[in-house]
């Protein structure tokens, strides 16, 4: 069976695990019937034109995790940021995993979706806020429709949380194929101010297709940060949906680190509903062998004298192939708009390449918008002037690269992410890194 | 400390170095002057082993050790320092990071550990002042808008910094005003050792006045068509290269 047909039959057998009787049901059902109709994107698809999803669809995926898995803390602590203190909201084979989580209740929510959408005190948010501001394509769908587990984080008014929230979704490889449909909600209310990291990992070897959808409100002032690392093994996908919608003098941020997995594609949306937003998305790509990493960014500027900020640096080796498809879209109203893109990028190897390209749609006539890409090699002369100094190839390669990725490392706030994504990169590339940038 | 025998060199088949001989001992600082386009960079490149070019023939000893093959950072490990024309600019690496990766691999590949923290800064107070180098400028990247005498000058604090045997200063004098000139000149003479050697590639004389070479070296079609004494850069200074080019042509 094709693995959309798997899905709609699926979903029957999923109405008997939930709560149908609950508003959000509704929802789901809606949901099924717009996958269905749609169906998987295919290259026919002007959004998925240099993405094909054909060589991860068609394993045997289980769409059902079964019984919680358990996992040794001290197996995985690596892939924390453990040397300071957060909240964690962890998943073990889509499975809530509470002895490796620290959520709580203490003047803010951070949670579990399936709690979220089930219990009455929390119905007014999610009557509010689910499925609000994600769009209707066929992969959100698919997620919506399947919706049940995933965090669940509200900050009321005035708080500024203190401790990172990390949201870790871990496979184990106790199913031989397995397919994840994690749904986040992150309501952050006026004048607070959030931080978040998202990662998956895949344990084994085993495929793993992780379609996540994660909706994000910035309410007036609210400063939400979200780091996003992506480093997962050879035979794990991802396909990743954020919206974030913005309200008036909110600041939002994506850093987007994409070094592993199979296939990952990043769909980024903000939507500026208010004046004097700020959103940036920033991410680095350094990947290698057959990995393909797809960004697809969407900044909606909707109302006057916001900004938006987006830079993006990937670096691709061997076959890796890398796209870029970044638009602005700027309605008539949105006067004193403040618009920059950014996509560099480098070549390693003759059979890498990448796909960039950028798509302005400007409706104002009283804007700064700009925008631009490269595709280059390391530069010969600079790799000589190094290695001149008694740099050795590789570690110059490295410290060129490093020095390419400064511009989004700086913009990140918090210091063990910085020192782990270097760490990352310097593993990666091979080199035993006695410079940090 | 460095012997060339009969060097050729050709990039993309043209061959720019057409045998070349020089030996430089340690101790001693030799000047190479020629008009524009004779092969003055070219040599400093191939003795810093710049993969552009290819060595067609001939031989780089560097105390008796045939180098030939290494590769750039090899060299450098064994005490070649080449101080740049045109320094590159490299955003997003400071100055102060830059060098002490390039200390640390060299003292890595010597089998020596890593330079204490402590240590490296007072080298890099100490280097910095001797060049009169302002402690902010360490901290921004590696020659982005550092102007003509600021890369320059930083050239030759790597050079401080990494105490090579053999330095080779291609045109350290271009774009340098006088002041700039005496105190670059100033922390190369301070270097200056029985143990080391310096080569000053230059096109005027200017500089010679300030680290006096004891032999200089005309280089004209890629090859030293003539070696004097410091005398020698004067009588270039004053007469120009036409009587150099009508000598050999004749």
């Amino acid at each position: 069976m094709e693995l959309k047909e798997k899905l709609i039959a699926s979903f029957m057998a999923f109405e008997n695990l939930v709560d149908i009787d609950l508003p959000v049901h509704d929802v789901r059902s809606e949901a099924i019937k717009e996958f269905e109709s749609q169906g998987f994107p295919s290259k026919r698809d002007e959004a998925w034109k240099y993405t094909s999803l054909n060589s991860i669809l068609k394993h045997d995926y289980s769409v059902f995790p079964k019984l919680e898995n358990h996992i040794d803390y001290n197996d995985i602590k690596k892939y924390f940021i453990h040397d300071i203190d957060t909240y964690k909201i962890v998943f073990i084979d889509g499975k809530y995993s509470s002895h490796l989580s620290e959520t709580t209740h203490d003047g803010i929510d951070v949670c579990l979706m399936s709690s979220a959408l089930s219990k009455p005190k929390y119905r007014l948010i999610i009557e509010n806020y689910f499925n609000k501001v994600a769009t209707k394509d066929s992969l959100s769908s698919l997620n919506t429709a399947f919706s049940q587990e995933g965090a669940y984080i509200h900050i009321p008014k005035n708080k500024l949380v203190a401790k990172p929230i990390q949201i870790v979704h871990f496979s184990t490889g106790n199913e031989a194929a397995l397919m994840l449909q994690p749904r986040n909600l992150i309501v952050v209310d006026e004048n607070s101010h959030v931080q978040i990291i998202e990662r998956h990992q895949s344990l084994t070897d085993n495929p793993v297709l992780t379609n996540s959808v994660t909706e994000v409100f910035a309410n007036k002032r609210a400063i939400v940060d979200y780091y996003k690392i992506q480093n997962d093994n050879q035979n794990a996908s991802l396909i990743d949906s954020t919206f974030v919608n913005q309200k008036r003098e909110s600041v939002a941020s994506v850093h987007t680190f994409s070094f592993g997995g199979k296939l990952t594609r990043n769909n980024l949306n903000f939507y500026q509903n208010g004046e004097r937003i700020d959103s940036t998305m920033k991410g680095i790509t350094i990947i290698g062998n057959k990995q393909h990493v797809d960004h697809n960014t969407l900044v909606h500027h909707i109302e006057p004298n916001c900004e938006s900020h987006q830079d993006y640096k990937g670096i691709y080796g061997d076959s890796s192939t890398g796209v870029f498809n970044g638009k602005v879209l700027v309605n008539r109203e949105a006067q004193k708009t403040n618009a920059f893109q950014a996509n560099n990028n480098i070549l390693l190897s003759d059979k890498a390449s990448i796909n960039t390209k950028p798509q302005l749609e400007i409706f104002a006539d009283d804007v700064k918008c700009s925008h631009g890409c490269t595709i280059g090699q390391l530069d010969d002369s600079a790799m000589f002037y190094l290695r001149s100094r008694g740099i050795p190839e590789k570690e110059a390669k490295a410290l060129l690269m490093f020095a390419f990725s400064n511009n989004v490392m700086s913009s990140v706030k918090i210091p063990e992410i910085k020192q782990r994504i270097t760490k990352i990169i310097a593993n990666k590339l091979g080199v035993n890194t006695g410079f940090d940038l | 400390m460095l012997k060339i025998n009969n060097l050729h060199a050709s990039v993309e088949d043209k061959a720019i170095l057409r045998g070349i001989n020089l030996e430089v001992k340690a101790g001693e600082v030799h000047a190479i002057m020629g008009p524009n386009g004779s092969g003055k960079s070219t040599l400093a490149s191939v003795i810093a082993g710049k993969d552009e070019y290819e060595m067609t023939e001939g031989e780089i000893l560097l105390e008796n050790e045939n180098i030939n093959e290494l590769a750039p950072e090899e060299r450098a490990h064994k005490g070649i320092f080449l101080s740049f024309q045109y320094p590159i600019e490299i955003p997003g690496v400071s100055v102060t990071n830059f060098i002490k990766t390039a200390i640390n691999e060299t003292r890595k590949a010597n089998g020596l550990p890593d330079m204490p923290a402590n240590e490296m800064l007072k080298m890099i107070r100490e280097k910095s002042e001797m060049l009169e180098i302002d402690r902010k400028f360490l901290s921004r990247s590696l020659n982005e808008g550092f102007s003509g005498g600021e890369k320059k000058r930083n050239e030759i604090f790597q050079l401080a910094m990494l105490e090579p045997k053999l330095a080779i200063l291609d045109e350290t004098d271009s774009g340098l005003d006088i002041d700039a000139l005496r105190i670059v000149a100033n922390g190369v003479n301070k270097l200056r050792s029985k143990d080391n050697a310096v080569i000053v590639i230059t096109h005027y004389q200017r500089l010679l006045d300030h680290i006096v070479p004891d032999f200089v070296h005309v280089l004209y079609e890629g090859r030293i068509v003539k070696s004097g004494g410091k005398e020698l850069a004067h009588e270039l200074e004053e007469k120009g290269y036409d009587w150099i080019k009508e000598e050999v042509n004749a």
